[in-house]
């Protein structure tokens, strides 16, 4: 724990892997640049790995002042045990007020490890992040300026919101896809600055012996569109008619947990909450009965198109638009309505 | 060579089932309206440690800290084959966040002292932190492997472990002791053995007992009851039935360190997420229905 440090930096962990960084760390900086400036404090981003310097400038770009680069052979494949002990060597080197990490597996390993090691609060999976003054209803203390972590909890039939007066820094982890990402700017002017660590031979606890990573085959955060298809959809076959609505307007096919689980189509196709969060500019649920679980993922999206042969089904609370009726005869007519659009 | 396994289960609402009926009046659960069970993928996490028993030997012990209701988690992992179990339970010990709770945890694991692995859940569905394994790993001091797919395998003092990492897996090796965190798909729980049921449906924990004396002898003054539950609890004792029951002080628990005094995060509002009732366009399923809504779609700009 350290003592509140009204002047701290906000924090963005900057996941990267075999030198890519992780899209939500780009979200982080925008979201972490937001909150700086309504603080008066810079934002600060750290960056640990081998030979990673080159991804300073990207960090920089989406709002970050200070890159903490800790560029060590060591660190090259994450491990928590080291990877922790370099958030905590910074964290008491500058005393952050806020530090923030994607919710991604990876986030999720190390994060819990340095708030314990911090004696810090540490809230999961936060979707909302702002800054209020919060009187602590038992001492009357009114805390200026803290961090609201807001999260849904109870599977996601509740939403909390989370503070922490004075075990600082005040720490979350962020869903991935939630905050919008902000676009880059060339122009923004930043340092990244060398740290030096001390990284003890014996934090790296484990020997990694092989390593399989899938390639991203479908890119569900960046469609503008995306068509998923749930347990509705009842076959392989049926879901072609989806991979043709798709095609017709330029979209990724998506799809429900149920849909996954009964083999119609590939895990990394999945939205919700162990799934992908999506927020594109069209939704457009087939099939889908609407679980919260699903809805998790989906409801930012700007659009929702329901079609669902029950008129009962939660999806249609989401929706904008609903269509009761049965997919196979709606599909078609959509693709059909869309081609004639073309045509105009 | 046989290992030592400690599993931390916890007794959880059944957050996956809630219905319009579980919500108060002011938007919070109410959590009596919920079947309380247990925690999914603690139930994974207990079958690791009970393979781990059956193809090396050695010990498998529950601990759940909870409530007196949650001694019943602590009698589903007996009826599965757990040896031992021990229920932590304090009142100083309400309220406490993820970082209290796994100072309580790993204090208990402290004061049990041997082990070569603990197993626990990758997340729990109330609270849905994911954050109380790796943190008892850090107050224990010992190297956390989470989303345990497979024990790959074990020799010595040296463990293979195959875990995901979202988009792939990787295999590690670690030198025991150590906490690893269990995925649902890991394995296929095992279901409560018949003669194990029948042999431990009685085993108590003392407060337990107390509960039941208290509702059994409503009339009677509390050195009747206390002489009761002495009775009772010897009984079960004899029979090796008497759940281990621990408080902050049997594991050295500093209270500062628990409950909402030893908690740095704060709920400062809670909202429950009701069904937005907004309304939406009701589109027939016609080709004329369909085509006005493509149009619409275009003209906003959604489309195209
Ligand atoms: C911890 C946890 C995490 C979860 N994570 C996720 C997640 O990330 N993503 C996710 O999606 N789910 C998730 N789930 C599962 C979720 O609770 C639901 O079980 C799942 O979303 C159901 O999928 P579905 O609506 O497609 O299937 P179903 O419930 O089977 O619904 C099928 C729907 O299709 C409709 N239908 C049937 N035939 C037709 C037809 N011919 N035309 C049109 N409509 C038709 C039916 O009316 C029904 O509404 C999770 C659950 C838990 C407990
Ligand atoms: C709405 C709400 C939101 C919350 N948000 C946060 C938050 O963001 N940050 C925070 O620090 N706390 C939070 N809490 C408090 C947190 O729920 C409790 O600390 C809880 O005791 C443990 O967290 P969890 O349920 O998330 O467990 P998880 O960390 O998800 O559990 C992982 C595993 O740890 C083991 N385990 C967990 N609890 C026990 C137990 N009592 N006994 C035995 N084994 C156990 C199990 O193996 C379990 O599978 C919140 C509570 C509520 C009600």
């Amino acid at each position: 724990m350290i003592e509140p440090n009204r002047k701290g930096e906000v924090w963005v962990f900057a996941e990267q892997e075999d030198g890519s960084l992780n899209e939500v760390a780009l979200e982080l900086c925008g979201k972490a640049r937001e909150l700086a400036d309504r603080l008066g404090v810079e934002v600060g981003a750290v960056l640990p790995g081998a030979g990673v310097g080159h991804l300073g400038e990207h960090l920089i770009a989406h709002g970050a002042d200070n890159v903490y680069l800790v560029d060590y052979e060591q660190l090259g494949h994450y491990q928590t045990g080291p990877y922790a002990s370099v958030l905590c060597q910074l964290i008491e080197r500058r005393r952050p007020q806020i530090v923030v990490f994607g919710a991604t597996p990876l986030g999720r390993d190390l994060a819990p490890r340095v708030a314990s090691q911090m004696r810090a609060g540490l809230t999961a999976d936060c979707t909302d992040l702002e800054i209020a003054d919060v009187t602590d209803p038992r001492t009357k203390t009114e805390h200026k300026n803290l961090l609201l972590q807001i999260r849904p909890a109870f599977g996601g039939n509740i939403i909390a919101t989370i503070v922490n007066y004075d075990w600082w820094p005040q720490m979350a982890t962020v869903r991935e896809g939630v905050m919008a990402m902000q676009p880059a700017d060339a122009s923004r002017g930043g340092r990244i600055l060398e740290e030096e660590v001390q990284l003890d031979g014996a934090l790296a606890a484990l020997k990694l012996i092989k390593r399989h990573v899938e390639p991203r085959t479908v890119n569900l955060k960046g469609a503008r569109v995306i068509v998923a298809g749930g347990g509705g959809v009842g076959t392989k076959e049926n879901f072609k008619l989806l991979y043709n609505l798709a095609g017709a307007i330029g979209g990724a096919v998506g799809a429900s947990r149920a849909a996954v689980d009964s083999g119609l189509i590939g895990k990394e196709h999945q939205v919700g909450q162990t799934g992908t969060t999506v927020r594109p500019a069209l939704y457009i649920a087939v099939g889908i009965s609407g679980a919260i679980q699903h809805r998790a993922g989906m409801e930012e999206s700007a659009k929702v198109v329901a079609i669902n042969t029950d008129p009962d089904a939660p999806i249609f609370s989401v929706a904008h638009y609903g269509i009761v009726g049965d997919f196979r005869q709606v599909i078609p007519m959509m693709i059909k309505a869309i081609k004639e659009r073309a045509k105009e | 060579m046989a290992y030592d396994s400690i599993v931390l289960v916890k007794q959880v609402p059944d957050t996956a089932n809630v219905t319009a009926d579980a919500m108060k009046e002011d938007g919070t659960v109410n959590r009596g309206a919920l079947p309380a069970i247990f925690n999914p993928e603690d139930l994974h996490a207990l079958e690791a440690a009970l393979e781990v028993k059956e193809r090396f030997g050695g010990t498998v012990t529950a601990i759940t800290m909870g409530p007196p209701k949650a001694g019943e988690v602590l009698r589903a992992c007996l009826f599965r084959g757990a040896d031992r179990a021990i229920l932590l339970t304090d009142r100083r010990a309400a309220g406490s966040d993820t970082l209290a709770t796994s100072y309580i945890l790993a204090q208990a694991v402290k004061t049990i002292g041997r082990y070569d692995f603990v197993f626990a859940g990758r997340q729990a569905i109330d609270g849905d932190t994911a954050q109380v394994g790796p943190q008892c790993a850090e107050k224990l001091g010992i190297p956390q492997i989470t989303y345990l797919e497979e024990v790959v395998s074990l020799e010595g003092d040296r463990v293979r472990i195959r875990r995901t990492i979202g988009h792939g897996w990787e295999g590690v090796e670690a030198r025991l002791p150590i906490l690893a965190t269990v995925i649902e798909t890991a394995n296929e729980s095992r279901p409560p053995a018949a003669r194990r049921v029948m042999r431990m449906k009685h085993a108590r924990a003392t407060v337990e007992i107390e509960g039941a004396v208290r509702n059994g002898m409503p009339d009677a003054d509390d050195a009747a009851r206390q002489a009761e539950v002495k009775k009772r609890a010897e009984a079960l004792q004899q029979r090796g039935l008497l759940i281990e029951q621990w408080g902050l002080d049997a594991i050295g628990a500093a209270p500062a360190r628990c409950g909402l005094s030893g908690s740095p995060t704060k709920v400062h509002r809670i909202q429950a997420i009701v069904l937005k009732k907004e309304g939406h366009t009701q589109v027939s399923a016609t080709e004329e229905g369909v085509r006005d809504m493509v149009h619409e779609l275009v003209v906003d700009r959604t489309l195209g």
